[in-house]
């Protein structure tokens, strides 16, 4: 005991985000509170807890999947309405859970979980294979562009172990979202309920050499090769001191958004455009001389020209055209629907401009990737293509290339709940002659 | 195992981020955006470790320049001295403004009621709710962690209040990427957690890594205490052991900092910042259930007194 715990106790390590995403039925609260429980994640209060509500409803053993019930709304009601984080910890690496629910109605929830995950786990039962909430699940991840997505094959021992049954599975998975575009799929054959692979290797599936769920969580890589990534920073606050120790200090405060900035390099203030170098930069009370995304940094430049919160510096070798026609693929959050004409606010970066709907292209079923076309407003949980007209010029990127910079929120400008969460550019549910996805509807493009 | 070889493993990269550098940063981004889109943001400081993280954190988000916030204490009246001591020495030291909002004044004018079981945690929130409105506070920094009990596990960073600081768990916005969204009416606010994805334990390791002081009670020492609830608690104003309870000298510390009338310590003979780590590291329980009297009322405990405006 006494090495985990001083490693855990001592050590810096990495954090993995990522998400869950799978129904009741699947096992997914199982699986979650297998990996809290066998990480040794779970103390002996919440264990008692959830022994003690296990017992009330007549249950033999612990049910895990209590361990992650949240709200007494939820436990009456026996569902999870939310997206509830959990926290967990391993000599090796430190995990932000983002557990969402499975159900048709909260694809939001999903979406929500999958914006800052690098890792989702979609979960599918043995005896069912993928289904149309499975081939949903893949879509949402390509969509958000989740860098990693494991597929756990759950209730393996409903199927005896069988590996012909998990290898169909997987292909037939892993064909389907690599066609949608996530660049990486790890299949996984588990019992969530009797630990095979969860944090143990399996003694019923000598068949299967790979990781377990836990092995592959402590071992994916976190952060990418950043050299190619478009450097953006965008600023959040001006700090100027003006004490008698600082008169003159005037530096620009931001989390960096994607890539590397260096001192000495030119840099471009968007949207005004103007041009100078870094002369400084300040990683939170000490001098480096490059900073990289995710690290919150002050600049400070050579030339004291006007930037303000809601700028975006970004190296001069590799500015973004800015546009006041915004096209994106969004997933509409709100109970309120989003109609053609609607003025909203759209938040992108630090940057808050006022904006209007000027289309609805289309609708896209999760399920099978049709299109509608104009459907003329989106109602909670609905994906689709918007075209939005903003009231000043964005530096906007593709999501493609920034899931930071490609994407925005639209916020109702009268009480301010947030609509929409939006993608920049071309995704699988753009409108596209060449797909043609929509033949089951009888629509033509 | 060895600890050197695991420290980078998963970065693949020089740009990677400690797990400590990646929670640091987002409660900086966090502390910047609410100053670049708020009026009147405060600081909810009780001189409890959380909360003296929260100052550390917004210190380093500023500097060189001052932090835009002043600070606010729900002064129970029921507050360990050491804990006092610390909170007018961090204002002295970094030249803050503190709003003191206190519990007593409001049961010696017969607004609220002393409680039977004497715990005053439950009282915090007419007060904090009615110092919030009358100084038009719109942004209220608390240093809640979603790891430290269920109802938490579900609060989003900017937590939308309405005028009487209630929490409608089924109200609250989606939070997608780092795009927090700070919009509110006039007379409701924004509770702003920068600590959500924290846990007990980071906030330990940042302290260590910091050289961040805490009050020395944090550490343990020898104290008087008596058994009640199953949690050590300590005479004082606001009372003391009963007919049948009795007064023993033990080595303990304090996990949590909160009104002395409910909030436990815990046997340990840990001194130093090392010792609590690898203690914390170890602990089987909770800390909220190995320190905390409110939280054990009942199953929702938590979520209810969210509900009515607790922090």
């Amino acid at each position: 005991m006494s090495t985990t715990t001083e490693l855990t106790g001592t050590t810096e390590t990495t954090l993995l985000r990522f998400a869950t995403a799978g129904s009741v039925d699947d096992g997914k609260s199982t699986l979650v509170g297998r990996l809290l429980h066998d990480s040794k994640s779970v103390l002996a209060d919440q264990l008692e807890a959830v022994e003690r509500a296990s017992a009330s409803r007549g249950q033999d053993g612990p049910d895990l999947a209590l361990l992650t019930d949240g709200l007494r709304a939820e436990r009456e009601q026996g569902i999870t309405i939310d997206v509830a984080y959990r926290y967990f910890a391993t000599p090796r690496r430190r995990f932000i859970l983002a557990d969402t629910p499975g159900h048709v109605q909260y694809t939001r929830n999903m979406v929500t979980g999958a914006s800052t995950a690098e890792l989702t786990v979609i979960l599918v039962d043995a005896r069912n294979g993928v289904v149309e909430q499975t081939r949903r699940h893949a879509a949402i991840a390509a969509l958000l562009r989740v860098p990693h997505v494991v597929l756990a094959v759950n209730k393996m021992d409903l199927v005896d172990y069988r590996e012909p049954v998990f290898a169909a599975i997987a292909e037939e998975f892993t064909a389907y979202a690599t066609d949608l575009g996530v660049p990486e799929v790890t299949a996984i054959p588990i019992s969530a309920l009797a630990g095979d692979n969860v944090v143990e290797p399996s003694a019923n599936m000598d068949w299967y050499g790979g990781p377990t769920v836990l092995e592959h969580l402590e071992t994916v890589p976190v952060s990418h090769d950043l050299a190619h990534c478009h450097a953006r920073l965008p600023v959040q606050y001006v700090i100027r001191p003006q004490t008698a120790e600082h008169p003159d200090y005037r530096g620009y405060a931001g989390q960096i958004a994607a890539g590397t900035f260096h001192v000495g390099e030119e840099v471009t203030v968007l949207p005004s455009g103007r041009t100078t170098t870094i002369s400084a930069i300040d990683l939170l009370g000490k001098p480096v001389d490059a900073a990289w995304t995710t690290q919150s940094v002050t600049l400070l430049l050579t030339d004291d020209i006007d930037v303000s919160r809601g700028d975006l510096i970004v190296p001069s070798k590799d500015a973004p055209a800015t546009t006041q026609d915004v096209e994106a693929t969004v997933c509409h959050v709100a109970d309120q629907p989003l109609t053609v004409g609607h003025r909203v606010l759209l938040k992108h970066g630090t940057r808050t401009v006022k904006a209007i709907v000027r289309d609805i292209p289309s609708r896209l079923t999760l399920d099978d990737l049709s299109l509608h076309p104009h459907p003329g407003q989106l109602v909670a949980n609905d994906i689709g293509r918007v075209k939005i007209r903003t009231a000043e010029p964005l530096p906007v990127d593709s999501y493609a290339d920034s899931r930071r910079t490609g994407s925005f929120i639209l916020i109702d400008p009268a009480d301010g709940t947030t609509l929409t969460a939006g993608m920049v550019g071309e995704s699988f549910a753009s409108p596209d002659p060449v797909k043609d996805a929509a033949e089951d509807d009888g629509w033509d493009f | 195992m060895t600890t050197v070889a695991k420290v980078e493993e998963g970065t693949g990269t020089p740009y990677g981020l400690s797990h400590l550098d990646a929670l640091e940063s987002e409660a900086v981004h966090i502390f910047r955006e609410v100053a670049g889109e708020f009026e009147r943001p405060v600081i909810l400081f009780s001189g409890g470790k959380d909360s003296i993280v929260m100052l550390h954190l917004a210190l380093k988000a500023f500097a060189p320049a001052p932090v835009p916030f002043s600070l606010l204490h729900v002064d129970t009246g029921h507050n360990f001295p050491e804990v006092l001591a610390y909170r007018d020495r961090a204002v002295a030291t970094h030249g803050l403004r503190l709003h003191v909002a206190s519990v007593q004044d409001y049961i010696d004018r017969g607004v609220l009621r002393e409680r039977p079981d004497g715990t005053r945690n439950p009282l915090q929130t007419l007060p904090l709710t009615e110092r919030i409105q009358s100084e038009k506070f719109d942004a209220v920094f608390g240093g809640g962690r979603r790891d430290e009990e269920k109802a938490r596990a579900k609060e989003r960073v900017f937590s939308l209040r309405d005028e009487f600081s209630q929490w409608d768990p089924r109200r609250q916005r989606p939070e997608l990427w780092n795009l927090y969204n700070g919009r509110h009416a006039p007379g409701e606010h924004v509770r702003v957690f920068p600590l959500s994805n924290w846990t007990e334990l980071d906030v330990w390791q940042y302290i260590a890594r910091e050289g961040i002081e805490l009050p020395e009670i944090y550490y343990a020492h020898e104290r008087e205490v008596f058994r009640r609830g199953g949690m050590w608690l300590t005479a004082g104003q606001w009372g003391g052991a009963k007919d049948g309870e009795t007064v023993e000298k033990r080595l303990v510390r304090y996990r949590t900092v909160g009104d002395m009338s409910c909030t436990g310590a815990v046997d340990s003979d840990a001194t130093t910042l090392e010792q609590v780590i690898a203690e914390i590291a170890a602990s089987r329980l909770t800390e909220r259930g190995a320190t905390r009297a409110d939280d054990k009322l009942s199953e929702a405990a938590m979520e209810d007194r969210k509900r009515e405006g607790y922090f």
